[in-house]
């Protein structure tokens, strides 16, 4: 491994982001546009904004990072760029890693964008520290990213892996607590819940919403959410394969 | 250069292919040697890619063996001494041409110098600041060969590295090849292009996944009587068995 070709490709993948100035655009903005559009159909009801939107808040970057890594891998392997970085004196884990440093520093901006947003203008409240939804939020994004470097493997064209997002996504979103408390759903429910990594995320981030409590719970949600991360990635890393047929 | 006088730089002994059910390659076995340019003259589908591929150790193999610089080919210790460019330029569609080459720079631990003098070899000195979507077919195919050729390789492998572009250019860049090759290089090319054959030191023939014949252009025109290459081509391919 080699923090030189590390850097390397996370530069690489920031200066292709930044060459599409629409799609960053369309990144940040839209998340702040979602949050405050939460806000005015709850305009009757404040309680739900004020429960739900730390929540959302840090689930946002999990669905984006998702998508725009899957589409980025794919069209890496695609290209045949891919096939001739395997040629070359690297490690897979310093491709990988290189994606993960780009793309949490973009979540970070996108989070911190959204958080002023929704905290400065929109007077969302949370019962723990705010930071704590901006850290939560960036750990989603990784946890989204690395879930799409995954996926891209069983993807051929881009319509396919943007398919991945109703298919691998949504159903996490629907089953993670958010919509309906996992206690009021269907024990077989409760049990795929429980073995999505969404699920983990959601509930760190609302006992941070609710102000705690920061007990073992908290400690192994974060810890599967991290874990659910580095197994993707290491999954990832089996998918790029240096031989191909 | 490392590799001892006399001994090929890329031997390949056996080798099968099988891609997509079919056959690609079929048993072939073959040596390349350092300080000349190899021609790997066939039509398209003849196994040419497939073969290139193995050499750099990104192709799937169902028997045989292909030896770089006496490792296995696609050995890590290779991975700085080959350079590669594939069929289709490989090239990142969003980053300038300077980009491009800068990032595979980066990755094998060169200087922008080497980055620079990459590109002027491949005569892109005037676009480095211009994004790969908006350059031609041939601009595209030259930031890919820009990419095979940083860091002087002692192997290059180049797959179809001049299709499309413009005379002047193309007889530059095979000057260039003869340069590396007279400083000790191996290059492996390849081409459709039955005119390319004579800009080559030694030809491999390859059709349907075996070698038809192998020689300089000479002595192929010698053995088969015939004067165009092309026609060299096919007096060799009537007289297989």
């Amino acid at each position: 491994m080699s923090p030189r070709v590390t850097v390397a490709t996370a530069a690489r993948v920031l200066t292709q982001l930044r060459r599409d100035p629409r799609t960053v655009a369309l990144l940040l903005a839209v998340p702040c546009v979602l949050v405050t559009l939460l806000k005015e159909v709850f305009a009757g009801r404040p309680s739900v904004f004020q429960s739900i939107g730390g929540p959302l808040l840090g689930l946002f970057p999990f669905i984006s990072m998702f998508l725009v890594t899957s589409i980025t891998m794919l069209r890496e392997r695609l290209s045949g760029t891919l096939e001739r970085l395997m040629t070359l004196p690297l490690h897979k884990l310093d491709i990988l890693l290189g994606y993960a440093i780009a793309f949490a520093l973009f979540a970070a901006v996108q989070v911190s964008l959204v958080s002023a947003v929704a905290f400065g203008l929109l007077g969302l409240e949370v019962g723990g520290p705010k930071w704590a939804v901006v850290v939560l939020a960036i750990g989603n994004a990784l946890l989204g990213m690395s879930l799409g470097l995954f996926v891209s493997a069983f993807a051929t064209t881009e319509f396919q892996a943007v398919q991945f997002m109703p298919a691998l996504v949504f159903p996490q979103f629907l089953l993670c607590g958010l919509f309906v408390a996992r206690e009021d759903m269907a024990d077989w429910l409760r049990v795929l819940s429980a073995l999505l990594p969404l699920t983990y995320a959601y509930d760190a981030l609302a006992k941070v919403a609710a102000g705690g409590p920061y007990g073992a719970r908290f400690v192994a949600d974060v810890a599967v959410t991290a874990g659910a991360t580095v197994l993707l990635l290491v999954l990832a890393a089996g998918t790029l394969r240096r031989r191909t047929p | 250069m490392t590799s001892a006088v006399g001994a090929p730089s890329i031997r390949v002994e056996g080798l099968r292919v099988v891609r997509g059910g079919k056959v690609a390659l079929d048993g072939i076995s073959l040596e390349v040697e350092p300080g000349i340019v190899t021609g790997l003259l066939g039509p398209s589908g003849s196994g040419k890619s497939t073969l290139m591929r193995a050499a750099v150790g990104v192709q799937r193999v169902a028997e045989g063996r292909v030896t770089v610089l006496g490792l296995p080919a696609g050995s890590p210790g290779l991975r700085s001494r080959v350079g590669y460019r594939t069929q289709a330029p490989s090239v990142y569609a969003d980053l300038t041409v300077y980009e491009n080459v800068r990032y595979f720079g980066r990755v094998l631990g060169l200087t922008p110098a080497a980055v620079g003098e990459a590109i002027e070899t491949v005569g892109l000195g005037d676009d480095v600041g211009s994004v790969a979507n908006r350059l031609s077919g041939g601009q595209l195919a030259r930031v890919a060969l820009a990419m095979a050729l940083l860091g002087e390789p002692e192997v290059l492998v180049l797959d179809e590295p001049t299709v499309g572009l413009d005379p002047l250019l193309r007889r530059d860049l095979w000057d260039t090849f003869h340069a590396l090759a007279g400083k000790g290089a191996t290059l492996l090319v390849s081409s459709h292009v039955m005119d390319e054959a004579d800009r080559c030191d030694t030809l491999l023939l390859l059709r349907e996944g075996r070698i038809v014949a192998t020689g300089t252009p000479d002595e192929l025109r010698r053995r088969t009587g015939a004067d165009e290459l092309d026609a060299v081509f096919l007096r060799l391919i009537e007289e297989e068995p």
